[in-house]
């Protein structure tokens, strides 16, 4: 294990990056979205609209700060910090290349044996920040919102765990490393169609969970006007909006992990650059920018399921498909391998 | 308000609490909110997510427009008709020109009649298009909207060639046009009629085919025959709903007689159905401008009378007369003779009539404007009682309505 003061560094190295990240994820978004809707988007600030995300932050951090006056102040204040907190924290388990490969340090911050538990509890821990909030206001629209939101992510986050054990089972570790390691699919091909329903279900769950179109529900615009975020202004407001696209990040990284071979390249580059598919960032950036396009893709094409529909569809389908799943990679585990 | 539309509300609340005490919760939507096109404010009472009773409340966007008619001269009170109903402001200014002509018993043109109808049809295009586009943004779907968006921009452009202006086009006249089409023009809608159904089946391909599209409307705000008629609705939300009812085909006007067109009636009176016939219309309505376009002849403009039309430049620097009635037009404008007409024509959001009322005088006495989103909106509610709060935002958005035809 690293000493301390370079976990330390390596903690606060992950958090700018992913801030970073969420900034320039932010401008990732509004140019592809334009792309698909005949738009040019933002490209006036700086090169090709590079530093529109500096200025929006600018922006941001000036605009007045409202507090409501029947909010419940402590609460409203603290609900934006345990969302981003949160979200912030949940990438600590996953690792980004072999051991040793960060100028001989680790490229991870923690190597925890439940790792794959930690990512799923802190996720969820999240959505208190969600509720709070809309709790907080005090005002009507925020309060459906946050309900929607909490109704949602406890619902899907059965579909994610279910999902889960069949990872679980091939690998028989919770922790990320290991599972990287043993790449779920190289275990045996009549696992495949297990782990690819469960891949699939894995991804909708995930969708869900991080409030991507279609199940946009909890900030859906045109009816709750923004949701639990409505009464929310200035830093309180990005710092919200932070917590949601950091999600998207790690829920792309969570996925990569599990199912896509993490860090891990695909074996055919060795031939061309010896250890080409061992190089630690590369490939589960790769894998993260692949996953979050999809994300913006279907914003762009797809609509917004109504509450009811979207409760069903989790409880009825999705927790059925993930059962499934675990039930089939259960049972070629056990009978057949 | 619609009478029974409570008592549905409280036989839900029987069904879904029985004696159990429950309280509603009132949540006030708009005048400022995403969903409303505008400033149409509902106060909604929400069990749940359920919706017991949206009731509208107006009157954020009154302008007063009738009343300020009332001291224009006849030619000026275009400027108002077509910012009413700004989505479709031809309709508009048809239905009051149509009106004021009536009065006058003016002889328009054959080919100003063509033109009318013309650029009315290409305006109800391009105002499906915007209720269309607007209706899938309030279901979440962003893309759709800049699609339809991007097919309304040419018939703004065209709007824009003929009138000078992309929105309050202000372009007809009691008595015939303000002037005739620029060169070109014919070719560019040819073009645009060309290119225009292929649009059109993307645009179907685009939700037609979304099972979460179908899922938020095939069902969704069932708006009864009955209900229609009895709240007073018009247009395609009211053929959606089984009332075959369009003012083009029943009561011509502008010589809607001689053009072959189909009116798009649906049973089922759903969100769907009110999405499927606006599509629908918007395909007719190409025909319509197909005909137009290739009956439209050489010829006047305006009604020859002196008395109604401004005389042509040319002869203000021969003609003394022509100087003298040019002034008396400019100046106080004409005087119709005494009496009151209305004329109901077919907007795009349902029958459109102007009542107008001549005291001889060279300004309207009384001009009242039957607007089809007043009543419109008034279905809202009924059709929203008992469905989900993003329902009744579907309800809304496949009314189509404009606030500034609604409050006038």
């Amino acid at each position: 294990m690293d000493p301390y003061w370079v976990i330390f560094l390596k903690a606060l190295v992950m958090s700018v990056l992913l801030l970073g990240g969420f900034a320039y994820l932010t401008w990732l978004q509004r140019r592809l979205l334009a792309r698909f809707q005949h738009r040019i988007g933002p490209n006036r600030t700086g090169w090709e609209g590079l530093l529109q995300p500096i200025a929006d932050a600018i922006k941001m951090i000036f605009k007045q700060d409202v507090t409501p006056t029947h909010a419940d102040k402590v609460v409203f204040i603290l609900a934006p910090g345990i969302s981003v907190v949160f979200a912030l924290v949940a990438f600590g388990a996953i690792p980004a290349g072999p051991a040793n490969s960060l100028f001989g340090m680790d490229p991870w911050i923690v190597d925890l044996d439940i790792g794959l538990l930690y990512v799923l509890a802190t996720t969820s821990i999240g959505v208190y920040g969600i509720f709070l909030g809309g709790w907080a206001a005090n005002s009507k629209y925020s309060l459906l919102g946050s309900l929607r939101s909490s109704a949602q992510i406890i619902s899907y986050e059965l579909g994610l765990g279910l999902s889960v054990l069949s990872v679980i089972m091939i690998a028989g570790t919770l922790n990320l490393r290991e599972i990287v390691e043993i790449n779920v699919w190289s275990v045996s091909p009549l696992l495949w169609p297990g782990l690819l329903v469960a891949l699939f279900a894995f991804w909708i769950s995930a969708t869900a969970e991080v409030s991507n179109v279609p199940f946009d529900l909890p900030e859906a615009e045109q009816e709750l006007v923004a949701g639990y975020i409505t009464e929310y202004s200035s830093l309180k407001f990005a710092l919200f909006f932070m917590a949601e696209y950091v999600g998207m990040i790690t829920a792309s990284a969570f996925i990569s992990t599990l199912f896509l071979g993490g860090w891990k390249g695909p074996g055919f580059v060795d031939a061309l650059v010896p250890g080409m598919s061992e190089w630690p960032f590369v490939w589960l950036f790769l894998k993260i920018f692949v996953l979050l396009t999809i994300f913006i893709w279907l914003q762009a094409s797809l609509m917004r399921f109504r509450y009811d529909q979207l409760m069903r569809f989790g409880w009825v389908w999705l927790f059925e498909i993930a059962l499934g799943a675990a039930l089939l990679t259960g049972a070629v585990i056990a009978f057949v391998l | 308000m619609n009478a029974d539309a409570p008592g549905r509300a409280d036989v839900l609340r029987e069904e879904r609490h029985g004696d159990f005490d429950t309280k509603l919760m009132r949540i006030n939507v708009g005048p400022v909110h995403p969903a409303t096109h505008g400033v149409l404010r509902l106060v909604v009472d929400l069990d749940g997510e359920t919706v017991m009773g949206a009731t509208p409340r107006i009157g954020y966007l009154h302008t007063g427009f009738e009343k300020t008619m009332e001291h224009r001269t006849w030619q000026q009170v275009v400027t108002y008709t077509n910012r009413m109903d700004y989505a479709h402001a031809l309709g508009h200014d048809l239905a009051y020109v149509l009106a004021a002509e009536k009065l006058l018993d003016a002889r328009v043109p054959e080919r100003a009649q063509r033109i009318r109808v013309l650029l009315t049809e290409l305006n109800r295009i391009a105002s499906h298009l915007l209720g269309l586009g607007t209706g899938l943004l309030d279901m979440g779907a962003l893309t759709p909207f800049f699609y339809t968006m991007r097919e309304r921009e040419r018939i703004l452009d065209l709007l824009e060639m003929v009138s000078g202006v992309r929105m309050n086009y202000g372009y007809f006249r009691v008595g015939g046009l303000s002037r005739d089409l620029p060169d070109g023009f014919e070719a560019k809608v040819q073009a645009f009629i060309d290119d225009f159904p292929a649009a059109l089946e993307q645009y179907f391909a685009m939700f037609l085919e979304n099972e979460i599209w179908l899922a938020r409307t095939r069902g969704v705000g069932v708006l009864s025959r009955e209900t229609a008629l009895e709240v007073g609705l018009t247009g395609p939300s009211a053929r959606a709903s089984g009332l075959d009812v369009d003012l083009r085909r029943d009561a011509p006007y502008s010589g809607y007689e001689d053009y072959t067109f189909d009116v798009p009636v649906a049973e089922e009176g759903d969100a769907y159905q009110r999405f499927v016939v606006r599509g629908e219309e918007m395909q007719q309505s190409l025909r319509i401008v197909q005909q137009a376009l290739t009956r439209l002849e050489p010829g006047p403009i305006r009604d020859p009378d002196r008395r109604i039309s401004l005389p042509e430049r040319h002869e203000l620097e021969t003609s003394m007369e022509a100087v003298i009635f040019h002034f008396k037009l400019v100046t106080e404008g004409f005087h119709p003779p005494m009496g009151e007409v209305y004329v109901g024509t077919e907007s795009a959001r349902g029958e459109l009539g102007y009542y107008l009322v001549s005291d001889g005088g060279s300004m309207p006495y009384r001009v009242k404007v039957r607007t089809p989103s007043l009543p419109n909106i008034q279905a809202i509610e009924p059709a929203s009682i008992g469905g989900t709060f993003a329902d009744m935002v579907v309800n809304i958005a496949t009314m189509d309505p404009v606030m500034g035809d609604v409050d006038k």
